[in-house]
């Protein structure tokens, strides 16, 4: 796997503010890669970085080749980007602008037009993009983006604006790209936004890289509870510690419900005992920690760091 | 060269669209026409050298109003777009940031030519067609002073440009323009024209006196047009001028020339340096 997106030890401050502190990484080609952070984390940073809208203070960036910080710009053709909120001249319509965008990149005519047929657009492709609603806007710079089958697509907060139908076929989108081959990196402020499409997570925070792997990694690497409820049958609560072992951390919730924090290892021992002959439970609930909770964890864990 | 034009191609539309190739063509079509038939009553319908008499009164004009017009168009080009946002987007397409300015500045300029031939020269057809008697130098002298506005106009974009790339909101960028306006047009010529008078010819020589003209692009357009040529001088009462300033044509245009190619050779670089 080649990378088409590298940052070794890349720093960006502005003036005082330091956006993004020794950050490296590499995305590698047919990879979609969630770039998670609160709102100042850095996100916004990188990707400009990524595009040469900024000059990084130290480190060094390549994209699809090119050195974007040394105004380097002939793998832009194969980039896709979208600006956070973005936003097109109001003047020009829908038709007319997605033209102008696609002769820069030297992509004919009708393959924008299918672009534009593709997120729904036809019906208001000659009115002018004053009147478009935000979702709509929001379509148009997906339709910019995906001008030319880019093989490095950056998307900041792309699905914020859109409707449940066109986010799946966005996600339907992005997939078909995947498959072909290219890098997708979409920026959220939320783990959840993502829906566990991302095969690969960098988490931001404070301009710092707190965490960086598959969802799965990251789960191990939390070591967070699984959380499990258990319905006591009537009069089984004075006997709860008979059956179900010594367990530090369980709670009762209410009259017949008991909630346990079950750290990863002992998971399946708690369920077994659970279930098991003597064990006065009508009902059981198991919730794995939520991506909100993953994400939640790693940002505490580096502010605790020093 | 391709995405010069390309972004040059989408400043005329979007100047169509929003009306401000209409507004202009018309501005300066009605002004020029009221400038010709009432600018002749006060010298009599003497029906020679009509054309000049109009090219005395349409070169005041142009001094007053293409700056205006073009620091109006300029003056958001790079701040605006910055400010809405349609910057960060278009500067991540393969385009440089010259081609960007150099496209803008042909769209813009492009307007603007357009909108000054006809509506200078819905003038001179007037004329034209009520039968005044226009030779050929005077048809020289008024092509030349439509070109020379043009070019005017361009010096203007590139100033425009310049704050735009430099300063950090549009609010800022339209004070400066207005100022620089302000500066070019009336306050320089007034406060040159205070020195000479206080100075009684002492130590404000000749040289001196042709090197201040040369800083003010408004002061290098009129010397080009009022003294250029020998008819419309003595119309404007600038034969006397004409006498001291020892300024050849070749020179003023050269002058011209460098107020375009200076402020936009800086704009790119403040430009291609700037972070967004």
């Amino acid at each position: 796997m080649t990378a088409t997106v590298e940052l070794h030890h890349v720093a960006k401050r502005f003036g005082k503010v330091e956006a993004v502190r020794d950050v490296s990484f590499d995305l590698p080609e047919g990879e979609t890669v969630a770039l998670v952070g609160h709102n100042g984390a850095g996100k916004t940073t990188l990707l400009k970085l990524m595009l040469g809208l900024i000059r990084p203070t130290a480190g060094s960036i390549r994209v699809l080749g090119d050195d974007p910080s040394a105004g380097e710009f002939t793998a832009r053709r194969r980039l896709g980007y979208l600006p956070e909120s973005v936003s097109f001249n109001t003047g020009l319509t829908g038709r007319e602008t997605l033209a102008f965008y696609a002769r820069l990149k030297r992509e004919p005519m009708r393959d924008a037009l299918v672009l534009l047929e593709r997120v729904g657009l036809t019906h208001a492709a000659d009115r002018r993009v004053g009147t478009y609603s935000k979702g709509m806007r929001q379509r148009l710079g997906l339709a910019q983006a995906l001008l030319g089958a880019p093989r490095v697509l950056l998307l900041d907060e792309p699905t914020t604006g859109l409707d449940p139908a066109l986010r799946q076929s966005f996600y339907e989108i992005v997939q078909e790209l995947r498959g072909g081959g290219s890098t997708v990196l979409l920026s959220s402020h939320a783990l959840t936004e993502l829906e566990e499409r991302a095969g690969r997570v960098i988490i931001m925070n404070r301009g710092v890289k707190v965490a960086d792997g598959t969802l799965d990694d990251l789960r191990r690497l939390a070591r967070l509870p699984t959380r499990i409820r258990l319905r006591v049958a009537d009069g089984g609560f004075p006997h709860v510690s008979n059956w179900l072992g010594p367990i530090s951390d369980w709670r009762r919730i209410n009259g017949h419900m008991i909630e346990i924090d079950a750290r990863p290892e002992e998971k399946i021992d708690i369920l077994r005992r659970a279930t098991g002959d003597g064990a006065a439970v009508e009902d059981l609930d198991v919730f794995p920690p939520t991506l909100d909770e993953l994400y939640a964890h790693f940002l505490r864990s580096q502010e605790m760091a020093p | 060269m391709r995405n010069v034009l390309i972004v040059a191609r989408k400043e005329v539309q979007e100047g169509l669209r929003n009306r401000w190739v209409l507004a202009t063509t018309l501005l300066l079509a009605a002004l020029a026409l009221s400038l010709t038939f009432l600018g002749s009553a006060p010298t009599g319908n003497v029906g020679v050298r009509a054309l000049d008499v109009v090219i005395v009164s349409l070169s005041s004009l142009t001094i007053f109003l293409l700056p205006l017009i073009a620091l109006l168009i300029s003056h958001d080009a790079i701040v605006g777009e910055m400010e809405r946002g349609t910057m960060l987007l278009l500067l991540s397409y393969p385009i440089a940031r010259w081609q960007v300015l150099l496209g803008k500045f042909a769209g813009h300029l492009a307007i603007l030519a357009f909108a000054t031939l006809l509506g200078y020269g819905a003038a001179a057809a007037a004329l034209a067609i009520t039968g005044s008697a226009i030779d050929a130098e005077s048809w020289v002298a008024f092509g030349s002073m439509v070109g020379s506005s043009i070019m005017l106009g361009a010096i203007f974009i590139a100033v425009g440009y310049l704050v735009s790339a430099l300063v950090g909101n549009r609010g800022t960028a339209a004070g400066i323009a207005i100022g620089i306006w302000l500066l070019f047009v009336l306050i320089y010529d007034m406060a040159l024209l205070g020195i000479l008078v206080v100075d009684q010819g002492q130590t404000v020589s000749g040289s001196v006196l042709n090197a201040l003209l040369l800083l003010n692009p408004t002061d290098v357009y009129r010397l080009f047009n009022l003294t250029g040529f020998a008819n419309v001088s003595s119309f404007s009462g600038m034969a006397g001028v004409a006498q001291g300033v020892t300024l050849s044509l070749p020179v003023l245009l050269a002058a011209l020339a460098a107020w375009t190619l200076v402020p936009l050779a800086l704009a790119a670089l403040a430009f291609s340096r700037r972070e967004l």
